[in-house]
């Protein structure tokens, strides 16, 4: 039990210093921006989603340390004001107000879920404010609902389905089966994988889907009900304790022998680790393969993060130390923290990321960035699985065609 | 043919852990007429110190066979102790105050045991050891089946057989029997209810630690579980029959394959599927499948004595706090004007369960469904036609009346839980229409672009509509109870008999209550998407109705001015709290704890007692 007593004292710190921010607060005049600290409103689903933000939190912490060690931006440290939204888009939207209105941040960042995220990219619009997704998949975010104030981190689902599908699309299989949780991310993985491989491969068959609900996924039936479809390929969208349930009656039942599987996100350690011994082999997967990822701006940032956490990184550590180098190269473009000019610097941003892979860019066209994954086969390591034959899929060559892209997103 | 037999078996399966969960909430139901909401926390501990116990406790060091099993064993004895320890130090301390109050206690140790759980295993997922003896598959009709899954086919009849046995063959069985029959006559014969409610409450919680610690095999441990089997199980028992456990089974088998065999046919209906079967049942059966009529008083109601009048001193410190609500907002900040419209339209909701919990007498578990009806009405007629705020907010408290006349015809009919109970399977299944119409009503990633009219966008302008508005809406909700229809509805929550006697149609009252209800919840939620600007399914999730209910209980059902004294503080604490710590249930779960304890008859009901005492 030492871990959880580790990250009790780890909680109760933060829980501390976010006290002690609120206090120091109080006891000063808000500084007008210009002088002191650049203060950042961080919004996400931390008390909803604990696994995932917790690493990424932990992320985003040394990403400011380490830029504010260094003497921070223009001059000024970086300070952040993180908030709970529970999980509730409408929550986000008050705390958001909060941050802007009470605590005069210069910006927003974060939103976990997808309809959080889409709540707060609104909220920026109306309010003409920045704001910097970093977890968000939804397409939405940055094409239909898309708009100049919002820019988004992380590689999207289409993204995700798009490197998935060039692997399938590789594979003898014909007949493919799906299941996604019940919701827009689950949807929109399944339309789109379903779009993409019929144009690579238009021999393939689609011959059912199941969609159990997020988080109360009934594995027993859902498993007998693909077995029952007879596929060649499975394409996963499950993640979570959905995923491991589903694993696990799998296993026993045998539905993943000799088929082929392509899963979202499976190769993350957050959702690989959970699982176990109950690891699956030779799924093809989008993740993170941390252990094995060895070049020397990445080592760099596992040891750092270990000797500051005493763990080890996950994906979402990746997201939250990269938003946060995105935001401290934007700022320094930008020179000052008015609106427009952070958001003109934005547009076109580049920063090197945390998987040690090069540089990635924050497109213009649309805000969204060429931040990539690894896509690779999943592999029982001992007594847990990790990523195998991987190779890093650069995110800017799973997007659309930029007439595509301008015909989806609102211009103007 | 062979794999629909299989597809049979995994809903026998299902259903036997649904029973387990669901025999323990109807067995403290019967005795104790608790509404027990802390039921799911209680088996989330089962499954988190099954755990425990079978991977790192001593036992787990025997291993094997007795490893597990032993550690599955103690980890419900555990959860049965920490269920007489919640009786013993906290119902115990409120049976006598108004039923349903119990609900808002146990809401709070939901909180408490979320936090708890999270400091104490941490935020994984935890993966529990396959069960000894029963790891493998075996093969039925070419198809694999897990044993894990067999085994557990058979323990929900054995657990059946077991109770029955208990129930019928011991003297603690026969005395819990006669007391969910009716517990004043038990008491009278001289019965110790104390040591009878303790046990009856230690028997359910260690049903539900083992239902959890027999997931252990089969489903990872995680901090969602409680909150995903708890309106299950609610469901179950009420489509069983309170306080019945062969219908209780019944119930779980019919959920259970209905289950496996509709995801066969249409893959998205987990969503609202046993809602479906709820609502159907108790339109048919209003007593569930198994139930009996309930003996003594629906739970949210109790006679009381007529409203009074308003006190003198109460009128002017009304005009006093609504001077300095006129006056001093020009000087506060934007947050807080937007904090406080919050708490406006809040009160306006509260407000609206108030009628027909306080006075009408009806429970609603599922009064977010009206709040969401007039968010969506607004933002609908917003997206498709393009309607400017104003007339958005003159459509949605029709909107929402009209949902409430039309789920209220069927609400009204039923009583006690089961009405509550029906409320709440309308309000899921308008909440999966939300969900699932993505073409409509935007699915989970709702409609955006919900905001003010350019002359209401300021923060201070908007707050003045919103108190207008909010205000406008509390004070006819108040002339309505003070009127000859409030006084039916009265009438007809203490005397049902008596007011049909006079003349009086007792459903029609209640059903109009209803409706009216629904239009003033309607008209907080059309504001409350217009300050947030965007519309989300969660506007009429179960989460906003438990609010809704927990701002009624702690201001007060039996007082007019509860749900304003509710409202206020609730929203208060929860958004200070949650500025201030991560930790914010756990806080928030002590002060209701204090407040329950302390104000037994609800906040402004604590004040009407200091009152008259002077």
């Amino acid at each position: 039990m030492t871990d959880s007593a580790f990250s009790l004292r780890r909680r109760a710190l933060l829980g501390g210093l976010a006290a002690g921010t609120v206090a120091h607060h109080l006891a000063r005049p808000a500084l007008a921006q210009g002088s002191g600290p650049i203060r950042i409103g961080e919004i996400n689903s931390y008390t909803a989603q604990p696994a995932f933000l917790n690493p990424y939190r932990n992320g985003w912490i040394l990403a400011q340390e380490q830029i504010n060690a260094a003497g921070g931006v223009l001059g000024r440290p970086l300070e952040t004001l993180s908030r709970d939204d529970a999980g509730k888009p409408e929550d986000a939207i008050r705390i958001a107000g909060e941050l802007l209105n009470a605590e005069k941040v210069a910006f927003i960042a974060g939103g976990y879920l997808s309809n959080v995220g889409l709540a707060l990219g609104d909220f920026a619009l109306q309010n003409k404010v920045l704001y910097a997704a970093g977890e968000p998949l939804t397409d939405a975010l940055v094409w239909s609902k898309g708009n100049r104030y919002t820019f988004r981190l992380r590689p999207s689902t289409y993204m995700q389905a798009a490197m998935l599908v060039e692997e399938a699309a590789k594979l003898p299989a014909k007949r493919w089966a799906t299941v996604a949780p019940n919701y827009e991310y689950g949807q929109s993985a399944v339309r789109w994988f379903r779009e993409l491989l019929k144009k690579a491969k238009p021999d393939v068959e689609f011959v059912g889907e199941q969609f159990p609900a997020l988080g109360r996924i009934d594995a027993g039936a859902t498993v007998q009900a693909l077995e029952r479809m007879r596929p060649d390929g499975i394409f996963n969208v499950t993640f979570g304790v959905d995923l491991t349930n589903f694993v696990r009656q799998g296993n026993t039942r045998g539905l993943f022998e000799d088929r082929a599987v392509a899963s979202m996100l499976t190769g993350e350690p957050e959702y690989l680790e959970p699982m176990g011994e109950e690891c699956p082999e030779g799924w093809i997967v989008t993740g993170y393969p941390r252990d094995t990822l060895d070049n020397p701006v990445h080592t760099a940032f596992r040891e750092a993060y270990r000797k500051r956490f005493n763990e080890e990184p996950k994906c979402g550590s990746i997201v939250g130390y990269d938003l946060v180098l995105a935001i401290a190269a934007m700022l320094k473009k930008a020179g000052n923290t008015e609106t427009e000019a952070m958001v003109d610097a934005f547009e076109g941003i580049r920063y090197p990321t945390a998987y040690g892979t090069g540089e990635v860019e924050f497109r213009k066209i649309d805000h969204q960035a060429t931040l990539g994954c690894f896509v690779g086969r999943t592999k029982l390591n001992g007594r847990v699985g990790g990523m195998v034959d991987w190779r890093y899929a650069d995110g800017a060559n799973y997007l659309p065609a930029d007439d595509v892209v301008r015909g989806w997103r609102p211009q103007g | 043919m062979d794999s629909l037999i299989v597809q049979a078996l995994n809903g026998l399966a299902s259903a036997s852990s649904l029973f387990l969960v669901a025999a323990g909430l109807t067995v403290i139901f019967g005795v104790s007429r608790i509404v027990n909401f802390a039921h799911g926390s209680l088996y989330m501990l089962g499954a988190y110190l099954g755990w425990t116990l079978t991977a790192h406790g001593p036992l787990a060091q025997l291993g094997g066979f007795f490893g597990f099993w032993g550690g599955v064993l103690l980890a419900a004895a555990a959860t049965g102790l920490i269920g007489a320890a919640i009786e013993f130090l906290l119902l115990r301390r409120i049976y006598r105050a108004p039923e349903l109050f119990q609900l808002l206690a146990t809401f709070a140790v939901v909180l408490i045991v979320q936090d708890l759980t999270l400091l104490i295993w941490g935020p994984q997922d935890l993966l529990g050891p396959r069960a000894p003896l029963l790891r493998g598959a075996t093969q039925i009709f070419g198809l694999r089946f897990p044993r894990y899954e067999l085994f557990l086919i058979c323990v929900g009849p054995v657990m059946l057989a077991l109770l029955w046995l208990l129930f019928h063959r011991t003297r603690f069985g026969i005395l819990v029997r006669a007391a969910t029959q009716d517990r004043e006559m038990v008491a009278a014969l001289g019965v110790d209810q104390r040591k009878l409610f303790t046990s009856v409450f230690a028997l359910g919680s260690a049903l539900a630690g083992l239902a959890g610690a027999l997931q252990l095999p089969r489903e990872a441990v995680n901090l969602h579980m409680d909150m995903a089997v708890i309106v299950e199980a609610f469901v179950i028992v009420v489509i069983g029959g309170l306080g019945s456990l062969g219908g209780a089974f019944l119930a779980a088998l019919l959920i259970g394959e209905l289950h496996a065999f509709g995801i066969l046919i249409f893959p998205r209906i987990t969503l609202v599927l046993a809602f479906l079967v709820m609502a159907a049942v108790l339109i048919l059966r209003p007593h569930g499948l198994m139930g009996r009529k309930p003996s003594g008083l629906p739970p949210a109601s109790i006679a009381s004595p007529p409203l009074p009048g308003t006190p003198k001193w109460l009128a002017q410190a009304g005009l006093v706090a609504l001077v300095l609500l006129l006056v001093l907002p020009p000087f506060l900040g934007d947050y807080t004007l937007s904090v406080m419209a919050d708490m406006a339209m809040m009160v306006l909701f509260a407000a609206s369960l108030h009628l027909i919990m306080g006075p009408g007498g009806m429970a609603s578990f599922g009064h977010a469904a009206y709040f969401g009806a007039g968010a969506y009405g607004a933002a609908l007629l917003a997206k498709h036609l393009m309607a400017p705020m104003e007339v958005g907010l003159i459509f949605a408290p029709f909107a929402a009346g009209i949902v409430g006349l039309v789920f209220g015809w069927f609400c009204v009919r039923l009583s006690g839980v089961y009405s509550a109970m029906l409320t709440l399977a309308f309000a899921q299944i308008a909440w999966s229409t939300a969900f699932q119409w993505v073409e409509f009503t935007g699915g989970d990633n709702g409609i955006l672009g919900v905001w003010p009219s350019e002359w209401a966008r300021g923060k201070l302008v908007f707050w003045y509509l919103s108190l207008a508005l909010c205000g406008l809406g509390v004070v006819l909700l108040r002339r309505v109870l003070f009127a000859p229809f409030g006084m039916a509805l009265r009438a007809q929550r203490d005397s049902p008999l008596r007011a049909e006697a006079i003349g009086i149609d007792t459903v029609r009252v209640r059903w109009v209550a209803f409706a009216i209800a629904a239009a003033a919840a309607g008209m907080a939620g059309a504001l409350f998407a217009y300050g947030k600007g965007s519309v989300f399914p969660s506007f009429l999730g179960i989460p906003r109705s438990v609010d809704a209910l927990v701002m009624v209980l702690l201001g007060g059902v039996q007082t007019v001015l509860g749900p304003l004294f509710g409202a206020v503080a609730y929203t208060g604490l929860q958004e200070q709290l949650s500025r201030v710590s991560d930790l914010w249930r756990l806080v928030l779960g002590f002060a209701i704890l204090a407040l329950v304890l302390f104000f037994p008859g609800g906040l402004a009901g604590a004040l009407r007692a200091r009152e008259e005492r002077a």
